[in-house]
């Protein structure tokens, strides 16, 4: 059985940067990253829009340039890599079995890093009424047929969802002479960026249709049109309020799914909030030496922001394969999200660790003018005031020594909305 | 090819099929005619997959008979053609004293049609044995012989055993015009083509009624019937271990709960009469009622494992049995018509019903080549690890992953399409690429690539299931 310091299951950017920042951290550099991929970079090699690596690198790049820069490194250091490898199982005992066309392997690692990535909510998944006719896409998947094979994939559309990727793909379309009709939002906001709204739905005269929701799809063979009716604030349908759309497809951007089927298989234990495994902050998973990060473990909006936690799960995967002992007798104090907060990441603070980090979560509501904070034994320790906040942006708040020193780890720490 | 026969079959789902595999045991030159581009596109793909065990179906009816004969050889055929049964037993649940007597009359009506097993258990039974469903059931009836197939993949089964015996099965094949000739059937399709035979069989499901009337036989008349179901991701533990229905109302066997044998979970159908017989459409209002009726049997049911919905339609004869006869005034012309539920369990004794008749009436000899022996498509899935590396050696495309929610590997849909797949719901339907979680979100693509190398046809010519259902409208620049 083939051995290494550190495997990275997943060749996008949270496994590069990962693999990069393990490779570092290393004296016996056998680093390995298994991509079920033709090429290295995941999905950003079909994300070839811009405003990728504005916080990271300062400078805006397009989804490839941003991958390439990982790719580049990863190559230049020799770091080991299959691609078109499929991994199939993952053990407790940390041993990997993975496919490609040359056979079955079996590999042996001290520790892992998981890096899968996310799919995509599907019509079937947000339980669409209607026929199931051809034309209906996830917007993954339009964007692979338009941005990677070249082809058209359709004439007028619907988009469901207005996040990011719904008002991104709605431009892509436009420009590729495809007739955006609307971009239908149950939510009474737009969970993406407000410049992404400008630029590519109000630049091209796109409508957003905001509290409306797909009630049916039409069409035997390819898709006919839709339906949409508004909602109420319980977002029920308002009756008589429905209206056909001709169109011959649709596209959801309907939310992404962490992809944990091999997770389960390794025994991880899953937050119900995130979909992801519950990580410590050194993004240690419930399994000793199973790290994760990226949007396995919880999705971003940012890919920038996935580089950093990426690093710092290599970096911890590398001490863990090098330092086991450290990691004996762990002790946890949770960090918990209450009133406003969906979900927290990490979910605890490992006390064999206790150093400065991020801490990153999603509000479960749209809110004005709220305040964030951070207690522990009654104390506030962190205030925030935020002017907006959404379910769509996710935040951060760095956890400074400073903060650390005044812990009280009896007690939890307690993340929350205050004066909603 | 020549296009005269001894025998036609009209519609190419698992009816037809059966009947069709069946008759090749002779030697008569037999062919289907399907519309579609595929088997199995119609009822067959989108029913509840049960096999029943035959309580249900009034004592005396050809329901009645052809269930039970079809439960008593229904493992033998699935093991011949590799197909997957599991006979996992059901049970009827009842709420109150009423519907216990309901599973009394049960009982009684299962074994006055030979239904061996047959049992009512306690409370206590079913808690011990289904510890997931609603602490308010009071008794249920157990059937020990019922159980669970893939309605589509039999189809599939009984289709490829019949070409490899000799069979003819004619898609895109819509049948317009049926004249006779002689001592000929002249069946024309709507593109202009034909085809001879001596004897008709009419398995054209929902539309059997405007096929009998085009053949100039019995007036009858086929009233669809539409269930809406949901499937559910695939459980680390099932929540139920059995077939879970409830007490069935003259609307049908009501709403079940059911592992498949593919290892989802399977809820539905509810039942309502629809105009027309292609509206396949789901709607809010029936989903609701399926997944309220649903949760009332078990509670931790949750919307959030959904991973996609359908609806089938059942072709449900003004007759109230399945009508299964030579026609009285046009000789040679056999409707099997109005075959709804149990109509997948009668299917495999109707084929052999029918193939009998036919052989009688046209003096047929046995085929002594007939090969019952069918071999499913290797499937990454289920096999062992060492399984695995031996197939990767022999075929390397056996270890490229294409289909990651169902690992179905390259070399599996290489071998589909070679058995005939040519879109991508055949392709789905036999080794289940596109099945999973993500509903082909990852795969799609990939297997567009491999259907337009193997078919060597551009990808903006692949459909989804035929006629209109393409995918991709222009190739926009060349790599």
């Amino acid at each position: 059985m083939e051995k290494y310091k550190v495997v990275v299951i997943g060749g996008g950017p949270a496994g590069l940067a990962a693999a990069l920042e393990s490779f570092k951290s290393l004296d016996d550099k056998k680093v390995l990253i298994i991509e079920r991929d033709k090429f290295l970079g995941g999905i950003l090699n079909q994300c070839i829009h811009p405003g990728f690596g504005l916080h990271y690198f300062k400078e805006e790049l397009t989804g490839p340039e941003y991958a390439h820069r990982f790719v580049e490194q990863v190559v230049e250091n020799r770091i080991e890599y299959l691609t078109e490898t499929h991994v199939i199982d993952i053990t407790p005992e940390k041993e990997i079995v993975a496919v490609n066309k040359k056979g079955l392997k079996r590999i042996k690692a001290d520790s892992i890093v998981l890096a899968m990535g996310c799919r995509e909510r599907t019509r079937g998944a947000i339980i669409t009424p209607g026929t199931r006719p051809a034309g209906i896409f996830t917007a993954g998947q339009a964007q692979r047929f338009i941005n990677i094979e070249g082809y058209r994939i359709g004439k007028k559309a619907v988009i469901v969802g207005s996040g990011d990727i719904g008002l991104i793909m709605a431009r892509r379309l436009t420009l590729e002479g495809i007739e955006v009709k609307a971009v239908v939002e149950i939510m009474p906001y737009s969970t993406g960026l407000r410049r992404n709204i400008v630029q590519c739905l109000d630049d091209f005269g796109i409508p957003l249709l905001l509290s409306h929701k797909l009630v049916k799809i039409h069409g035997k063979y390819r898709v006919e049109g839709v339906t949409i009716a508004k909602v109420d604030s319980q977002l029920q349908e308002i009756p008589s309020t429905e209206r056909f759309i001709e169109c011959d497809t649709v596209l959801f951007s309907v939310g992404l799914i962490p992809e944990n089927e091999l997770s389960k298989k390794a025994g991880v234990v899953l937050d119900m909030r995130t979909g992801g495994p519950v990580v410590d902050n050194t993004f240690s998973t419930s399994q000793k030496g199973i790290f994760a990060c990226g949007n396995v473990l919880h999705v971003h909006d940012l890919v920038d922001n996935v580089t950093l936690e990426a690093q710092t799960a290599g970096r911890y995967a590398a001490i863990y394969s090098q330092h086991p002992e450290l990691f004996e007798n762990n002790i946890h104090i949770n960090i918990m999200a209450k009133e406003g907060i969906r979900y927290v990441v990490p979910q605890k603070l490992n006390k064999n660790f206790v150093q400065p980090f991020v801490l990153r979560f999603r509000v479960d509501n749209f809110y004005k003018d709220a305040i964030v904070t951070i207690s522990n034994a009654g104390k506030i320790l962190i205030e925030i005031k935020k002017s907006i906040l959404t379910p769509g942006e996710m935040e951060s708040i760095e956890i400074s020594q400073k903060i650390l020193s005044q812990l009280d780890f009896s007690n939890d720490i307690v993340i929350r909305l205050q004066n909603i | 090819m020549s296009r005269i026969y001894d025998v036609a079959v009209i519609g190419a789902g698992v009816v037809g099929m059966s009947i069709l595999r069946e008759l090749t045991r002779y030697r008569l030159k037999v062919c289907s005619l399907e519309k579609m581009e595929d088997v199995a596109e119609g009822a067959s793909k989108a029913n509840s997959g049960i096999v029943h065990a035959g309580y249900d179906p009034i004592e005396g009816t050809k329901k009645a008979r052809f269930n039970v004969e079809g439960n008593n050889i229904f493992a033998d055929i699935c093991n011949e053609l590799d197909v997957e049964y599991k006979m996992i037993g059901s049970l009827v649940v009842a709420f109150d004293d009423y519907e216990i007597n309901v599973l009394e009359e049960l009982l009684q009506r299962g074994k006055r049609n030979g239904v061996k097993g047959l049992e009512i258990k306690s409370q206590e039974w079913v808690f011990e044995n289904e510890p997931n469903l609603s602490r308010n059931i009071k008794a249920a009836l157990f059937a020990p012989y019922s159980g669970i197939t893939n309605p589509y993949k039999l189809t599939v089964a009984l289709f490829e055993n019949a070409i490899q015996n000799g069979a003819d099965v004619i898609f895109s094949f819509e049948v317009c015009k049926i004249e006779k000739d002689g001592d000929y059937f002249v069946v024309h399709s709507a593109d202009s083509r034909f085809v001879k035979t001596k004897v008709l069989i009419n398995c054209a499901g929902v539309h059997a009624d405007e096929i009998s009337k085009m053949a100039g036989a019995r007036l009858f008349k086929i009233y669809p019937r539409r269930g809406q179901y949901y499937i559910l991701d695939k459980p680390q533990k099932m929540p139920v271990a059995r077939v879970i229905f409830q007490v069935p109302t003259e609307k049908g066997k009501g709403i079940l709960v059911t592992p498949t044998v593919d290892g989802n979970v399977l809820v539905g159908p509810n039942s309502e009469y629809i105009d027309s017989k292609d509206d396949t459409a789901t709607t809010q209002e029936g989903l609701d009622e399926v997944f309220e009726k649903a949760r009332k049997v078990l509670p931790s049911l949750s919307k959030r494992d959904v991973i996609t919905i359908f609806s089938g339609i059942r072709a449900t004869p003004d007759t109230h049995d399945f009508i299964i006869e030579e026609d009285e005034d046009v000789k040679n012309f056999i409707n099997v018509a109005g075959i709804e539920s149990p109509g997948l369990t009668a299917s495999l004794a109707i084929g052999k019903y029918i193939a009998e008749l036919v052989s009688d009436k046209l003096n047929a000899k046995r085929n002594l080549n007939f090969n019952p022996y069918r071999k499913d498509i290797k499937r990454f899935s289920e096999l062992s690890d060492e399984e695995r590396e031996e197939m990767i050696k022999l075929h390397p495309s056996f270890g490229n992953i294409v289909c990651r929610c169902e690992l179905v590997s390259e070399y599996e849909i290489v071998e589909a399409i070679k058995r005939g797949a040519k879109t991508l719901d055949s392709i789905k339907r036999r080794i289940r690429a596109g099945m999973g979680r993500c509903q082909g979100g990852f795969c799609l693509p990939r297997v567009m690539d491999i259907l337009s190398r193997e078919l060597k046809i551009d990808k903006t010519q692949i459909t989804k299931f035929g006629k209109n259902s393409y995918i991709l409208t222009e190739k926009r620049w060349e790599d």
